[in-house]
């Protein structure tokens, strides 16, 4: 199973973790740096995966962004990297061509999309096309309670003038 | 597109975005963390939006690295808001900032479960996610029937399902004592029919997780799993949007594989035909292609193949096409196709009949020791390591020792402790056995760890053939300008046993060793002081006929020692001393070391303890497991190098080793002034460095030191060892005809942590039995199950409780009718803290009588609930209840080397609950637990577990309660948990009672009625 996700920026910042195993507080952080420091340093055209405290971490750079996903070392690595392709895609799909100010922006957003994709470590949902729709449903469910609440203050608002 | 809609949380974002420097930013967030603060003190005005808004904050907050401490509640409380939005970031939130242990988590089950058994599907998903996501045991226990519900509904449609299908996962995965899954092969059976590849793929999670944990259940599924392989691999007959770059759903094809790996074998030909032919397919027609992605997919396929292959032992031809495609792989351009090929090249050695095959590639994986790529270079050493064999050792082992000079430092102690273990395993003959050591300590003398130099003096003490060369090679290497410690060490050894053989020799005069060593001593630490005192007094006796200037010298020496800082130096300097003034009547106390006894591999051990380190895969350990009949005796490991083993003060070893093993149990104060116990553990008693160094500075009798572990060792296989399989006892000595099927003391352990399972099963009957318990009483209901189409008459089930337990079963029917279950209540009261056993004897009549005695499993965790402490409520208990016998502190030897994280995971699974926080020390484990029983009542027990992060085999446990019986016996039941009995390695440690004397239980004379004991005394 998927145990954590990490999103990185080459600056090492720390755009989006999602925890699938019980870690403490302390112990992300640590995971974090530990793994930031290892990854970023790793020159291009080497494999993407290392073996990290008994465990495999699987990543991929996408432009400034580093995708991670920490796995058992008997699980199958490059299923995982598709599945950060996967992802990949359709936040590009949901963004238009996503770029790295999107997912600071919208960080929020990537976590939908992302647990529509993985759940409980494992892969939830491989049609791209399923995942696109489910998210613009929550978008629009979203926007209606909008419309409702805006539309409520309004009449309050012109009915107490 | 697509701004947040919130415009205060984008405003915020760029805020800290433009902050010149951490300083500001800082500043920045401690200001947006104020004015939240304020804003939750005072619900009152804040709107749902707000409120959402600034949950968002936190999360970005705290994912920018800050301490959020405040406001978990809010974000939690957003799970019970009605609307959507509010709902949903309330959900996503809170999966983010906490994770299962948090106790906020609680206070939402109950909305949490409304939103799960509730009509509306969105919220419905929410609710599910997150419980996937951060779900522990009191959701397993209030939520897993109703999410199996979702599950198997027809109603719902797959957004819901296939959530729950990977909800009931996570649920199971954290808990599958609490998840009743019990008739579930049949549904999932029916699941895998499923035409949604969304829903199917989750299920396809689960089934994996079910069957790796009870592959018997679900055999059912097998045909159907090749089913889905062949509509997807061979048909494409998939939906286009369940295509991944043309390949028809990548990741369920490698699930379906990944399951199919857990059956042992396929019995059904025309299945088997099938499957072959699927994966015959996936071996030919995987090409490579330019896209990276759609390649990837494509050999994620492939190599998934290939494990089932092997998994299922094809036939040659189909092997042979396997290395051979593998054989590609590891000459790629591509990294990870070069990692992967490695990778399963390592798995495939566990196959017969390819290892030549897999040979010719040798050159090639070579070259991948010097890849740029450290995990490529990791994988290449463990094949390597793994191929190696007689006929190839000498070539892996120089490339290894020419690798090892380049060799990046993370890798280096693994590549020495590698080469080390193949020269001495795979030694084309001794001497170079004894070269190969001696480079590898020239090389990298830093990364030699001290059991590499023990081993070599043990091999050159045992061979007299080899000691004249040893000493020849030793002095060559002394004699270089600067030499490593650790070859001071090993040349000191050898030279002061063994230089004399060749004193005739040019340059190898007592004098001249003599002073070639003396050099290095101002150089060298106390502990190797220590070896070149005792090689001073061996070379001073050896020299005859004596040598006055040589004896002065060196009696000077001794002279300057006695006032040393350390007292172990001064020890040996005065008694060297001493004796040597004795001249020849002492001897033969100088004389050479006896030989000591065969027993293997301190090393193999620390390589395996090592794997949990370095992330270094299989190859070990299937080594190991290919090796087993080697005769593999695993010695301990000894402590500190920095500090002595306490045997080293001592002249003669202490008598206490000589204990006969029923009183191994008798406290021993030894040198370092710490009380330790010393068990009477055959892995603990090969501690390498004591018998080195101890009797290098004594000389009893030669062997006499040896002989008594030795005898230790055996008393000690001959008690243990029968209990595996026979938790059984025959009636009257006379062999039952009737076979139990599977391991009855399996299936015992397995019920000591679970409530619910199979006690007992032959052809005839299935004792399962299912257990609740609240507090100090408890209620088995055992379910007797004829499975004969015939009844069973003559049924008799009569209970034999141990003394500290109160049990009434209820009537059991003479007998079960055909094909029938009939449930039989038994109560259980917990008077006392003991660890005895009631034992169910019971009978029935099938043609012949059959009797069988099953131990129940009313154990004392059963009594135990784990609770959860901080250190303010801990401490001031702990700090009262200090003194023996309200608590007992011991060193446990011979434990299973466990992780922190595997040790806290058993300690839980004994209801002992582990407290993360408490303890500042990483290496420690502080759990507590209340314990019930009728004369204790409700009584607190406080457990620490101290680990020494250099040797997992051994620890120091302390045990507090307010009760002296409760306090020992809970103690030796953590005990009977964490130590290997490596007679009998099926069956944990509670399956015997233990040859220790106990202390009086509160019921005096109970013991000889105790049937417990009583069935232990038979086995």
């Amino acid at each position: 199973m998927i145990h954590f996700v990490l999103l990185i920026s080459r600056q090492g910042k720390v755009r989006l973790t999602k925890w699938y195993s019980p870690y403490s507080q302390k112990e992300r952080s640590k995971v974090i740096r530990e793994l930031s420091g290892v990854i970023l340093s790793r020159g291009p055209k080497l494999c993407n995966f290392i073996e990290w405290r008994g465990y495999k971490v699987v990543y991929k750079r996408y432009a400034s962004l580093y995708f991670c996903m920490c796995i058992d070392a008997d699980d199958n690595e490059l299923e995982v990297l598709e599945i950060i392709h996967h992802f990949v895609e359709i936040l590009d799909r949901y963004f238009g061509s996503v770029c790295e100010l999107d997912l600071i922006f919208n960080f929020h957003k990537a976590y939908y999309i992302l647990d529509e994709i993985l759940i409980a470590g494992e892969l939830q949902e491989s049609s791209k096309k399923t995942v696109t729709r489910l998210i613009a449903a929550q978008d629009s469910l979203v926007e209606t309670a909008k419309e409702q609440a805006s539309s409520i203050s309004n009449m309050i608002a012109q009915a107490t003038k | 597109m697509a701004l947040s809609g919130m415009r205060g949380l984008s405003v915020f974002i760029s805020d800290v975005r433009n902050c010149p420097n951490k300083e500001q930013e800082r500043l920045r967030v401690d200001k947006e963390l104020g004015h939240i603060r304020t804003r939750f003190m005072n619900e009152k005005g804040l709107t749902p939006y707000e409120k959402k808004k600034y949950v968002w904050k936190m999360l970005y907050i705290y994912m920018l690295g800050y301490d959020v401490d405040f406001g978990h509640n809010e974000a939690v409380s957003l799970i019970s808001a009605p609307k959507y939005p509010e709902k949903q970031v309330g959900y996503i939130v809170t999966a983010c900032l906490l994770n299962e242990n948090h106790d906020f988590l609680r206070m939402v089950i109950n909305a949490v479960r409304n939103d799960i058994i509730g009509r509306n599907e969105t919220f419905q998903c929410l609710a599910l996610t997150m419980v996937a996501n951060i779900g522990g045991r009191d959701f397993s226990e209030s939520l897993s029937m109703d999410v199996q519900k979702l599950l198997i509904s027809s109603s719902c449609r797959p957004l819901v399902r296939k959530k729950a299908a990977l909800c009931l996962l996570r649920l199971y995965r954290k808990n599958p004592d609490v998840v009743n899954i019990d008739g579930w092969s049949d549904r999932m059976a029916q699941l895998l029919d499923e035409r949604d590849l969304g829903v199917l793929t989750s299920v396809m999670s689960l089934l994996v997780a079910l069957v790796s944990n009870n592959v018997d259940a679900y055999w059912n599924c097998l045909p159907k799993c090749v089913k889905i392989l062949e509509r997807l691999a061979r048909n494409h007959d998939i939906p286009q949007e369940y295509t991944y770059y043309g390949i028809p759903s990548p990741w369920l094809q490698v699930k379906t594989m990944r399951a199919l790996q857990y059956f042992p074998a396929i019995e059904d030909p025309n299945t088997r035909r099938s499957l072959f032919e699927v994966l015959q397919r996936i071996l030919v027609g995987t090409d490579v292609v330019k896209n990276v992605n759609k390649n990837n997919a494509s050999h994620a396929v492939l190599f998934e193949a290939l494990a089932l292959v092997m998994h299922l032992d094809a036939e040659k031809e189909m092997m042979s096409q396997c290395v051979a495609l593998l054989g590609k792989f590891i000459a790629v351009r591509e990294p990870n196709i070069r990692y992967l090929g490695l990778e399963n090249m390592t798995r495939m050695l566990l196959v017969t009949d390819v290892q030549d095959i897999i040979k010719r590639h040798q050159a090639q994986i070579i070259t991948s020791l010097k890849d740029p790529d450290i995990s490529i270079r990791r994988r290449a050493l463990d094949l390597l390591y793994g191929m190696c064999d007689v006929t190839n050792a000498k070539d892996i082992v120089e490339e290894l020792l020419q690798y090892l000079s380049a060799a990046d430092f993370a890798m280096r102690e693994e590549l020495a402790l590698k080469a080390a273990i193949l020269a001495e395993k795979f030694a084309p003959d001794l001497s170079w056995y004894v070269d190969v050591i001696l480079q590898l300590i020239d090389k990298a003398g830093d990364f030699v760890s001290d059991d590499i130099w023990y081993r070599v003096v043990q091999f050159v003490s045992n061979n007299e053939d080899l000691q004249p060369y040893a000493a020849e090679k030793a002095r060559d290497y002394i004699d270089k300008p600067a030499v490593h410690e650790t070859m001071v060490k090993v040349s000191a050894y050898i030279l002061g046993e063994y230089s004399h053989l060749l004193a005739r020799r040019p340059g190898f005069s007592p004098k001249e060793i003599f002073s070639i060593l003396h050099e290095k001593l101002p150089t060298v630490k106390t502990d190797t002081i220590a070896i070149l005192l005792t090689t001073y007094a061996k070379i001073l006796m050896h020299t005859q006929p004596p040598d006055p200037e040589l004896q002065d010298h060196i009696w000077a020496i001794f002279n300057k020692y006695e006032s040393f800082i350390d007292v172990e130096i001064q020890q040996r300097a005065a008694e060297y001393f001493a004796l040597s003034k004795r001249g020849a009547r002492s001897m033969d106390v100088f004389d050479e070391m006896p030989k000591f006894p065969e027993r293997q591999f301190a090393l193999l051990k620390k390589a395996e303890d090592k794997e949990i380190d370095t992330a270094e895969q299989s190859a070990i350990k299937l080594r190991t497991q290919q090796q087993t009949s080697n005769s593999l005796v695993v010695t301990n490991q000894h402590p500190d190098n920095g500090s002595h083993p306490p045997s080293q003060l001592s002249l003669v070893r202490m008598p206490s080793q000589n204990m006969d093993p029923g009183l191994g149990d008798q406290e021993t104060t030894q040198a370092n002034g710490i009380l330790t116990k010393v068990d009477p553990q055959p892995a603990q008693s090969g501690d390498v460095l004591g018998d080195l160094l101890g009797t290098l500075a004594i000389e009893g009798p030669p062997g006499a030191t040896m002989q008594p572990e030795q005898n230790v060792i055996s008393g000690l296989e001959a008690t243990p060892s029968p209990i595996g399989d026979l938790a059984l006892a025959p009636l009257d000595g006379q062999p039952n005809s009737v076979q139990p099927i599977g391991n009855i003391a399996e299936r015992f352990n397995a019920l000591c942590l679970k409530d619910s399972g199979v006690l007992y099963e032959d052809p005839h009957i299935q004792i399962g039995i299912k257990a609740e318990w609240r507090a100090h009483h408890g209620r088995f209901v055992l379910f007797l199950g004829n499975k004969n189409t015939s009844p069973l008459v003559s049924v008799r089930a009569l209970i034999l409780p141990p003394s500290h337990l109160r049990m009434e079963l209820s009537l059991v029917p003479e007998t079960i009718p055909p094909r029938a279950q009939v449930q039989c209540p038994l109560e259980v009261v917990n008077l006392c803290p003991s660890r005895d056993l009631a034992v169910l004897d019971f009978s029935y009549k099938f043609g012949i009588m059959v009797n069988v005695k099953l131990r129940l499993p009313a154990v004392l965790n059963k009594f135990l609930r784990p609770i959860s402490m901080t250190a303010e409520e801990f401490f001031p208990q702990w700090r009262t209840l200090a003194e023996p016998p309200l608590r007992l502190q011991e060193v446990v030897r011979g434990v299973k080397p466990l992780s922190i994280p595997e040790m806290a995971h058993l300690l839980n699974g004994i209801h002992l609950g582990v407290n993360l926080d408490i303890d500042q020390n990483k290496n420690n484990l502080v759990a507590s637990s209340t314990f019930f029983s009728e004369s204790t009542r409700a009584m607190l027990c406080l457990i620490r577990v101290e680990t020494d992060p250099s040797d997992r085999t051994q620890l120091r446990l302390t045990v507090s309660s307010g009760d002296p019986t409760l306090t020992f016996e809970l103690k030796e039941f953590i005990k009977e948990h964490l130590i290997i009995f490596p007679t009998a390695p099926s069956a944990p440690s509670h399956a015997h009672a233990p040859p220790v004397v106990q202390p009086q239980p509160p019921v005096v004379g109970a013991g000889s009625t105790d049937p417990g004991a009583l069935l232990a005394g038979l086995l």
